[in-house]
C-alpha cells in the first residue's frame, strides 16, 4: 500500500482561524494555497509514511547518491550555460571557465567530484540492497530500475568525461570506438554512430554533449521519480532477521502488520540520519572540490601530439585495468559478452531469487560475491591507476644505469650496459628500481638465466618480450648479454656453472 | 478522466451519453480516422527524423588521396611522423581533424639510383590495433610501443607483443609526382587489410 493517494474530496478545505498581524495574513495566504492546490495534504502522508524501525545507517546511501545527483543537475545547468560543444574550442573554453568566469573553477571542481562522489553512494547503495536482499519481493521492480539507474549514471560519467575535451577524453573516445569496433557484423556502424562520422570529430563533441546534457539526465531523473515511486508503494525494508525469510504469500500483511504496530513516521524520525550523512557527504565534497580544484582539462586534444598516456576516470579505471590483464584472446567476448551477461544476471536476480532468507549470515555466497566484487574493483582500480603493464616511455633516457651496475666492470660489459640503456630496455625492465615493471626487474637476472639464454632471450624475445635479433648486431646483443651477467648479488652464483664461460676471445672483443 | 462503463461499447470518452447505434458508429469511424491519420503522421514524421540519426551509420565516406609530401622528407632506412588533414571535416572540428601516422621506409629497398616507389613505403595509422591509443616509435630499438596497455610491434609493424590482436593499420600508398600518397578518411579498425 502506497498511502500516497489522497483524495481531494476527502479532505475538507480548511478555514483559517481568524488571527491578526503578519502572522495572520501568513496562515491566511497557506490556507488559501493549501486549499486551491492540497500539495500539503498531498506530500504530508508522503513525508510522514511509517518506515520500519529498524531502518538504521545502512540505509543512508541512496539518499547521498539522489543528493549528489541533485548537486550534478544544479552545477551542470550551470556550466551548461558556459560552455561551447565545438571541437575547435572546448578546451580553450574550460579553460576560460577555470580562470575567468568567477567561482566557474569551483562549478567545475564540484560537478566532477560530485560525479565520482555520486558513482561511489550508488555502489554503495547497491551493495548494501545486495547485502541485505532487499531486491526480494515485493521490490524486485525498485531493484531492476536501480540497475538500469546504475548504467545510465556510468554513462553520464562517461559522457562527461568527453565533455572535458582533452588528450585523455580524445584517446577515450577512441577506446570507446574501437571496443565498438569489435561487435560482429554492425560494429563499423555503431562505431559511426559512436563518433558521428568516419573520425573523432566536432560531430562527435555534439553528440556526447546531447546525451550528456539531454538525453542521459532526462532518462535518469524519469527513473529516479519511478525508483522513489516504488520505495514509497512498497515502503522501506526492513533490516533482515535470520529466521525470517521473505514468503511471498504473507509478507505484504505481516509488514503492513509490523510498520502499523512498530514504525516511526519517515520524516523525521527515519529522515533525520539521511539528513546527517548527506549534510556531512555534502560538506566533505564541498572540502574536497576546494582541496582538489577542478579535474582537468588535460592535454591540448590535438590528434597529432601523441606524447601522451591517456588514462580514463576513476570509475573506468577497473576497465582500463581489466582490458590489460586478461588474455587478448578472451578480451572480445569479455568487452562485449561479459557486460550483457553482468546486465542480464543483475536484471534476473530478483527474478530468480524473491523469496526465503535476507540475513547475509544465511546467504554466504553472496556475501562471497559481495566481497569479490568489491576485491576486483578495488584491485583492477589500483592496477588501472598504476598501469604496470605500460612501457615507461622515457625511461631509457631518464633513468640513468645505477652507478653500482657500471663499477667495476670491464669495457665490454659498459658498451652492454650502453646498448641496454639506448636500445630502451628500461621502458620494459627496471634497474635500481627504476624502469617500467612490465617484464622482470634486471638487478639479479644472472641468478636466473644463463649466458646462453640471456641471448636466446634477447634475439628471439619470448613471451611478453619482443625479439632484438634484427635491431641488434651479434656484438651488441653479446655485450648486453655480457653486462647483464654481471648482475648479480655479490655472494649468489650465477646460472652459469663455474668455467661456462670462456673469456671473449680477441676478434669477438674487436668486432664493431 | 474516461469513466467507460458496459453501456458505452466503444469504450470511447464516454462523454456521448449515446450507445453504438446512434452516436457510437460515428464516433468508432472518427477514432479510426484519428488513428490512421496520427499513425500517418508519425510515420511521415519518423522517417526523416530516423534517417538523420542513422546518418553516420549509412553515410559513406570512401576514403581519399591524402598529400603527404615529398618523398625525400622520408629518408631510406628511418620511420618518420607525418601528420595531414582529415578528408572529411566539418565546420567544428578544429585541431581533431589532424591525424599522424607512421612512414616507414624500407631501408635497401630501392638503390639511390632509382626515385623510390610506392613500395618501398609502408605507412602505419597512429592508432594501436589493441584499443586505439597512438603508439610512439623508437628509432634505437626499432620498435613501436603504445602507452596504454603496452602492446608493442615491429617496424614493419607486425605485433610483437602485448594485447594486440594483429599488426599495426596500415594505409594504402602511392607515390605520384615526387609526392607521398596514402588513401584516408577514417578512423582505422580490424576490418583493415593487415
Amino acid at each position: 500500500m502506497s498511502g500516497a493517494s489522497p483524495t481531494p474530496a476527502g479532505t475538507p478545505a480548511p478555514t483559517p482561524p481568524p488571527a491578526g498581524g503578519i502572522r495572520g495574513a501568513v496562515r491566511a495566504v497557506g490556507g488559501w494555497l493549501e486549499d486551491r492546490t492540497g500539495l500539503v495534504s498531498m506530500l504530508a502522508p508522503i513525508m510522514t509514511h511509517r518506515v520500519p524501525r529498524s531502518a538504521t545507517w545502512w540505509y543512508v546511501f541512496g539518499s547521498a547518491t539522489l543528493m549528489f545527483f541533485s548537486l550534478q543537475v544544479v552545477t551542470g545547468i550551470l556550466l551548461a550555460t558556459l560552455y561551447a560543444p565545438s571541437a575547435s574550442n572546448a578546451w580553450q573554453n574550460l579553460v576560460y571557465i577555470d580562470t575567468q568566469v568567477p567561482y566557474g573553477w569551483m562549478l567545475r571542481a564540484l560537478h566532477g567530484w560530485s560525479s565520482n562522489a555520486m558513482v561511489v553512494m550508488m555502489l554503495l547503495h547497491m551493495g548494501q540492497v545486495f547485502l541485505h536482499a532487499t531486491y526480494k519481493f515485493p521490490r524486485e521492480m525498485t531493484w531492476i530500475v536501480g540497475v538500469f539507474l546504475c548504467l545510465l549514471t556510468l554513462a553520464l560519467a562517461f559522457t562527461g568525461q568527453v565533455l572535458r575535451w582533452d588528450q585523455d577524453a580524445y584517446w577515450g573516445v577512441g577506446i570507446g570506438a574501437a571496443i565498438a569496433d569489435r561487435i560482429p557484423l554492425v560494429g563499423n556502424q555503431v562505431r559511426a554512430l559512436l563518433l558521428g562520422g568516419p573520425i573523432i570529430s566536432g560531430e562527435t563533441l555534439s553528440r556526447f554533449f546531447a546525451l550528456h546534457v539531454f538525453v542521459l539526465p532526462g532518462l535518469t531523473i524519469a527513473l529516479v521519480g519511478f525508483h522513489l515511486m516504488l520505495v514509497l508503494r512498497h515502503g522501506i525494508s526492513e533490516m533482515p532477521k535470520v529466521g525470517e525469510p521473505v514468503d511471498p504469500a504473507t509478507y505484504r500483511e505481516a509488514y503492513e502488520a509490523r510498520v502499523h504496530k512498530t514504525g516511526v513516521p519517515f520524516w523525521p524520525d527515519a529522515a533525520q540520519r539521511d539528513l546527517v550523512f548527506c549534510g556531512l557527504a555534502l560538506l566533505s565534497l564541498v572540502a574536497i572540490a576546494l582541496i582538489m580544484g577542478p579535474i582537468g582539462p588535460g592535454g591540448f586534444p590535438d590528434p597529432t601530439d601523441i606524447e601522451t598516456n591517456p588514462r580514463p576516470d576513476l570509475p573506468f579505471l577497473w576497465i582500463f585495468g581489466l582490458v590489460s590483464l586478461i588474455p587478448p584472446a578472451s578480451e572480445t567476448i569479455v568487452m562485449l559478452v561479459a557486460p550483457g551477461v553482468l546486465i542480464l544476471g543483475l536484471v534476473l536476480l530478483p527474478l530468480i531469487s524473491n523469496g526465503g532468507e535476507r540475513a547475509p549470515s544465511r546467504r554466504p555466497f553472496m556475501v562471497l560475491g559481495v566481497v569479490l566484487a568489491a576485491t576486483a574493483l578495488g584491485i583492477l582500480t589500483w592496477e588501472g591507476a598504476t598501469s604496470p603493464w605500460s612501457p615507461v616511455m622515457d625511461a631509457w633516457s631518464a633513468s640513468p644505469t645505477p652507478v653500482k651496475y657500471v663499477k667495476d666492470r670491464s669495457p665490454f660489459e659498459l658498451q652492454g650496459a650502453v646498448v641496454l640503456q639506448n636500445a630502451q630496455c628500461r621502458n620494459c625492465h627496471s634497474l635500481g628500481g627504476e624502469g617500467g615493471v612490465r617484464g622482470p626487474a634486471l638487478d639479479d637476472v644472472a641468478t636466473r638465466l644463463s649466458y646462453d639464454q640471456l641471448v636466446r632471450q634477447i634475439q628471439q624475445g619470448d613471451g611478453n618480450m619482443p625479439a632484438f635479433g634484427k635491431s641488434l648486431t651479434a656484438a651488441e646483443t653479446e655485450a648486453v648479454a655480457r653486462f647483464l651477467l654481471t648482475m648479480h648479488p655479490a655472494n649468489e652464483r650465477t646460472s652459469d656453472p663455474p668455467g661456462a664461460l670462456l673469456p671473449i676471445p680477441p676478434q669477438q672483443a674487436e668486432r664493431p | 478522466m474516461s469513466d467507460a462503463s458496459p453501456s458505452t461499447p466503444c469504450g470511447g470518452c464516454g462523454g456521448c451519453g449515446g450507445d453504438a447505434a446512434s452516436g457510437g458508429g460515428r464516433r468508432r469511424f472518427l477514432y479510426k480516422v484519428g488513428l490512421g491519420l496520427m499513425g500517418a503522421g508519425s510515420v511521415a514524421a519518423a522517417a526523416p527524423i530516423i534517417a538523420a540519426a542513422m546518418g553516420p551509420a549509412i553515410t559513406e565516406y570512401p576514403e581519399q588521396w591524402v598529400d603527404l609530401g615529398d618523398v625525400s622528407q622520408f629518408p631510406a632506412g628511418e620511420t618518420r611522423y607525418a601528420t595531414f588533414m582529415n578528408p572529411w571535416t566539418a565546420p567544428t572540428d578544429g585541431l581533431t581533424s589532424k591525424t599522424g601516422c607512421w612512414v616507414r621506409h624500407v631501408a635497401g629497398s630501392s638503390s639511390a639510383a632509382t626515385a623510390p616507389v610506392a613500395g618501398d613505403f609502408q605507412v602505419f595509422a597512429v592508432n594501436c590495433a589493441h584499443l586505439g591509443c597512438p603508439v610512439r616509435w623508437f628509432p634505437q630499438s626499432r620498435l613501436f610501443m603504445c602507452p596504454c596497455h603496452g602492446g608493442v610491434y615491429y617496424e614493419d609493424g607486425s605485433r610483437a607483443s602485448g594485447p594486440p590482436p594483429r599488426g599495426l593499420f596500415p594505409y594504402p600508398v602511392k607515390v605520384e609526382g615526387g609526392h607521398l600518397w596514402i588513401d584516408a578518411g577514417r578512423l582505422p579498425g580490424l576490418e583493415e587489410a593487415p
